[in-house]
Formats: C-alpha cells, structure tokens, sequence
C-alpha cells in the first residue's frame, strides 16, 4: 500500500514539475569516426554533444553512447544491434551516410526505436518506407540540388552535370533535373572514389556547355574542384552544399572561391540560436562547424525538447512531442511535413574569403518551405 | 575540336600511367626481389603525401615537402622493413597479407592522430602553374605534363639502376637466388632494407605528386594500391618493364573508357541512361582487360621468372 501511494506521488510531483523530473533518456550514436569520410562524422558528433552542453541542466538526464561505423554498412548494423539490444538506448542518430542509414534505420524502427537522421536522407526512407518513428532533421538527399537546379534557370541555358555512379549521387542529378529548365550538354557518372577526374574536365571542356553542376561529396569533391581550377576552365562551378562544407574548403584551398552552392545553412544565418552556435563550436573545438554540425545540433536539441515534454517511454506522446519540434533551429524556422521529413528554406550561397579563411555566405534564397518530392508515397498522414 | 580532347584524353591516360608505374614499381621490386605482399604500400604513398602537404603548408615551398615526401617515405619504409616485415620474408603470404593489413590500419590511425581527421591543403607549384597549348588547338596543363616527364625520368632511372650499377646487379641476383648471393658474403638483410626504402621512396613520391592534383587524407591509399596491383599482375609479378606497360596499359584503358564508352551507348541509348551504364562499365573495364590477359597470359604480360 505504501509503494502505491509512493508511486502516486511521485507520478503527481512529476506531472506537476515536467522537464525537472524528467526520466533519462539514452542516445545511440552510430557515426563515421576513422577513414575518408571522418570529417563529417566527427562534426556531427561535436555539434551533437555542444547542443547537450549548451542546454546545460534540461540534457542532464540525457545519455550518449557513441561508436564509429568505418562508413561501413555492415559494421553499423552490428552497432545498431548492440546498442539495442545490450545498451538498451531509445534513440539511434548519427548516421552520415544514405548506403548506412538503409541498413539500420527500418530494422531499427521496426523494433519500436526512435531514429533521428542528422545527415542522410534517401528517398525510400521519405516515400513508400517512411516510419511513424523516423524523423530526417537534415533534409531528403534530392533537396539541396533541387535548389541548384532552381538557381541555375535564372543565369544558364546549357549545364553539364557529374556525380558518382550510386544512390545518392542518381538522387542528386534526378533532383537537379527536376527544376533545371534548360538543356544538358553532358551528364556524367563517375566512380565512386574516384580521385582523378581529368578525362571528365577535358570533356567539360569541349562540351560548350555555360556551366558545370557537380555532386561529389568529401575527398571526391575536393580533388575535382582542385584539378578543374588547375586545367584553366573557367566555365561557372556550383554544386551542393556538400561539396563546399567547411569540413572541405580548407583543403581545396582558394579553386573554391566564388562557387555558388546551395544549402539549408550557414554559419551567416542571423539568428540568436545560430549566433550562439557558431561562437560555442569554435570557442570549443577551435574550428567553425559545418552545416553536418549545424543539423546534428538541432538534432540534440530536438531531443532535448522533446524529454522536455514527455517521457520517451510513452511513446506515443514523445512522438508527438518530436513532431512539434519545438526548439530553436539555427536554421531559423524549421518543422515537420507528414512524412517525417523537414519544411525549410533552402539557401543559395557562396564561398568567401574572411582573412585567411575560406567560409561561405548566403546570397540568395532558392526555396521557401520547401517540401521534399516523395511525402505523397508515405502513408503517414 | 574532337582530335583535341583525344589528344588531351591520351595525355591524361599516360599521366595517369605513368602514376600508377611509380607505385607499381616498388610493389614489384618489393615482391620480385623478397617475394613478398606488401599491401601497406598504399600507406607509403599516404605518408609521402602528407609529408608533403606538412612540409610545404609549414614552409611555403612545394620543392621543400617533395624533398621531405621521399625522405618520409624511405624512412617510414626502412623502419617498417626493420621492425615488422624482416619477421614475414620465411612465412607465407597468408600471413604477409595479415601483417602487411595491420600496418595499413596502424599507419592510417597513427596519420589521423598526427594530423587529424580533416584533408589537408596542397597546390602544385606556382612554377608548374597553368597550361600550354598543345597540338589541335587545346590547351594542356603543365603540372601533369610534368609527371609524365618524372614518371619517364624514373622509368629510366630505375631501369639504368638495375642493369648497370653493383647495387642493381644484387637485386637481379637476389630476385633469381636470395641463399646464394647470401652465400657469396652480401649483405641481404641491408640489400633487403635498402629496396624496401626506395620501393617506398618511390610510393612516397607518387603520393606527393598526386597529393597536389586531388586531396591529401587518410586512406587515400588504398584505392591506388588496387590499381596498383592490377598493374603488376598484368604485366607479370617481379617485371619493372612489366609494370611500365601494363601501368601505361591500365591508365589509358581506364582514360579512354572514361571517355569514349559514354558515347559508344549513347548512339542507341538516351544520354542519361548511356551516362549510367557506360560509366559502370568503365568503371570494370580495367578488370576486364586484366581478366582477358591472365586468360591468354596466366604468368601476365612479361613475366619475371619462368
């Protein structure tokens, strides 16, 4: 009898105080820590735990379990599996990669886990295999190259376009032809990896074409931006904001200078929350955080709301809590499409010089609340 | 315009192959003279690389990082020659391959400690900068001219090494009676470092060449290394001549299927489609080549021993 009033009162006094009392939650985070593609995991990862850090007491009860993946899809389902089973988290994030993230995420959902994608977002995942307990904090893969496509009516006629041969980078020429009105003078698929591209750039050189389109994310990106600099082609570059990440500008060095590239970021956005995450990320990594930092920040404090308001045991009602998504996005103003997946604007920026360092700065707006093409396939409602 | 791009396209296999020989021929070298499988090669042109960018980012100077890339190179060579793979020269290849594994995964980590997990910074030298014209009207860019030009220097440079100088009469004699000539009083286990260093001085340089076109990172190697081994098996295991064609067999293969297989289907097909699958069989076309030689040619193309 005594535990039951116990148990009473506790409930009440919880009830009653909310956020104060609010039970722990435990975070998995299966990310790219070690290989080619590290700068981005560790972004992410420092974005994640700054966002924790920065919430001060309301993420105390908030726990982080934290693995690399290799970018290896078969050893992020083993994480994946452990966390579940043996760390018993009640929220997986993290994942970099789209190849990754079709490994775990509709296994993990399936088993009645939240997943919360900080970067990739393939189209399955946002159409025809979308889960009540998936939430894309990023953006669907297809989005920032809508956006080029858009940008690129209003200056270009005929555009050459590359990106590796795989899922994403099909994802990102279909995307870009979905808005892109005028004509195509080359459309290639390289492989993926590949590190040298000058066949491709002799043959942007001879297509005729007034501007170049490329998806070519991390190392892949920056040796084309280097040797297409390099081989004296001057025809306009733009690309995703992928391509031109702080996590790669340094290494490509002043060949990025004036690319225009779209994004859902950057560190210019004038917003109190942006304002106070660029200054805490580089008063504490001493580096300035990518847009891959950027959406794992919102990601924790997503999190962070959510436990706020309800107790992720009760999973209903912190689904809903996550589907609010009540918290103050660098982005500016963010929020949920039925199928899980972001409503947000979408940039067109540019890469610039601030005294020696290579960053980049918004100059247009491509889109308004933009929605991704695949929400209609999902049968959330 | 159109024999333009083709010349520039030849230009661009040959650059591409004469790359790859700088990293074959160490591979081979290593192989022909201790018979052993060193898959940390691609580790040594990593390290070449980033010796390079740390270098020149540190001194301004890409002359100063290249100088410091085959030193770092041959150095990291020497000691892992001494430390790890004297132990493996008597074992199987099994076990090279374990041991020679590790070392990928120790170098790739102990790089990532040293310098972080961000690529770092390298441009080619303002001497090699720009273009020139070349026949048909195009222009050509210096800078891989100019590895055209270190990659044929080397090619001859090793092939007079090893026909015409003692240290290159012991790596022959090495490569056909490793008891003997340790019989004959010279000193194998030095000749043993001695090549592993200049296999990897070789990797080193490449890496920093490279380093300066595409991005310095950690396991930029690995991809090389593949290559690199597609390489020597088509022109015969322990052949540096063997290495120097299939090298060049390979770069323009893989240059001009880039190129051309697009094309090829995109008179049947529409050109998104044509773009999808000529890229996907390009990107096979080099194990193609390679499959159709060993068919013909089991022992590759020139064969070191009989």
């Amino acid at each position: 009898m005594k535990k039951v009033i116990a148990a009473g009162l506790a409930a009440l006094a919880m009830s009653v105080s909310g956020a104060a009392f609010a039970e722990p939650v435990k975070v998995g985070m299966i990310t790219t820590l070690s290989g080619g593609g590290a700068g981005l995991g560790i972004d992410a990862r420092d974005g994640f735990m700054l966002a924790l850090k920065n919430a001060g007491d309301a993420a105390s009860e908030i726990e982080v379990v934290t693995e690399d993946d290799g970018q290896k899809p078969e050893l992020a389902v083993q994480i994946a599996d452990k966390m579940i089973q043996s760390d018993q988290v009640d929220i997986l994030t993290g994942i970099i990669w789209s190849n990754l993230a079709m490994a775990v995420v509709p296994s993990a959902v399936a088993q009645g886990k939240f997943y919360l994608s900080v970067n990739a977002g393939p189209s399955p995942l946002a159409g025809s295999q979308c889960n009540e307990n998936y939430f894309n904090v990023a953006y669907q893969n297809d989005n920032f190259h809508e956006a080029m496509g858009q940008y690129a009516n209003q200056d270009y006629k005929k555009t050459f376009i590359l990106a590796p041969n795989y899922p994403a980078g099909t994802d990102a020429l279909t995307g870009f032809k979905r808005f892109y009105k005028g004509e195509l003078t080359g459309e290639v698929y390289t492989q993926l990896g590949q590190t040298d591209y000058a066949a491709e750039i002799a043959q942007i050189r001879a297509s005729g074409a007034d501007s170049v389109f490329m998806f070519l994310p991390g190392g892949m990106g920056i040796a084309f931006t280097k040797q297409y600099a390099q081989s004296g082609v001057d025809i306009p570059l733009m690309g995703p904001g992928f391509s031109f990440s702080q996590d790669v500008l340094g290494a490509i060095g002043d060949a990025a200078l004036g690319v225009k590239n779209s994004g859902s970021w950057a560190k210019d956005l004038d917003n109190e929350a942006n304002a106070k995450f660029v200054e805490t990320f580089q008063a504490e990594y001493g580096r300035l955080p990518s847009v891959y930092a950027a959406q794992a920040y919102d990601t924790a404090n997503l999190i962070v709301a959510a436990a706020g308001k309800a107790s992720v045991k009760d999973a209903d009602a912190f689904r809903a809590a996550l589907k609010e998504a009540d918290f103050d996005s660098v982005r500016g103003k963010f929020s949920f499409n039925t199928n899980n997946h972001p409503i947000q604007d979408i940039y067109v920026r540019e890469v610039i010089k601030e005294g020696d360092v290579l960053t980049n700065k918004i100059v247009s707006t491509a889109f308004t609340d933009h929605k991704d093409a695949y929400a209609a396939e999902c049968s959330l409602q | 315009m159109q024999t333009a791009l083709f010349i520039e396209q030849i230009l661009n296999g040959l650059q591409l192959g004469v790359m790859l020989f700088l990293m074959a021929a160490g591979l081979t070298l290593i192989f022909g003279v201790m018979g052993l499988i060193n898959l940390a090669h691609g580790s040594l042109y990593m390290v070449g690389a980033f010796a390079c960018a740390a270098v020149a980012g540190a001194t301004g100077s890409f002359w100063l990082g290249l100088a410091a890339s085959l030193a770092a190179a041959a150095a990291a060579g020497a000691l892992v020659e001494i430390l790890v793979i004297r132990r493996l020269y008597e074992r199987d290849h099994l076990d090279q391959v374990l041991a020679t594994f590790a070392l990928i995964l120790i170098l790739s980590e102990g790089t990532r400690w040293l310098f972080g997990s961000f690529p770092l910074y390298l441009d080619i030298p303002p001497l090699l900068q720009g273009t020139v014209p070349i026949p048909g009207g195009s222009r050509y860019q210096l800078y891989r001219l100019a590895i055209i030009g270190v990659g044929v220097a080397v090619a001859v440079g090793l092939f007079l090494l090893i026909s015409r100088t003692r240290l290159g009469m012991r790596i022959r004699a090495g490569e056909s009676d490793r008891e003997m000539i340790g019989a004959l009083g010279v000193d194998i286990r030095t000749l043993y470092t001695v090549v592993f260093a200049l296999g990897a001085a070789l990797a080193g340089l490449a890496g920093a060449m490279v380093g300066a076109l595409q991005s310095v990172q950690v396991g930029m190697g690995e991809p090389v290394l593949i290559l690199a081994f597609v390489v020597i098996v088509i022109g015969g295991i322990g052949s540096i001549k063997g290495a120097l064609v299939g090298a060049l067999l390979v770069g323009l293969t893989d240059t001009m299927g880039r190129f051309l297989l697009p094309q090829l289907f995109g008179v049947f097909m529409d050109p998104s489609r044509a773009g999808l699958v000529g890229g996907a069989v390009a990107s096979m076309l080099i194990y193609i080549v390679m499959a159709v030689i060993l068919a013909v040619r089991p022992q590759g193309l020139f064969a070191a021993k009989g």
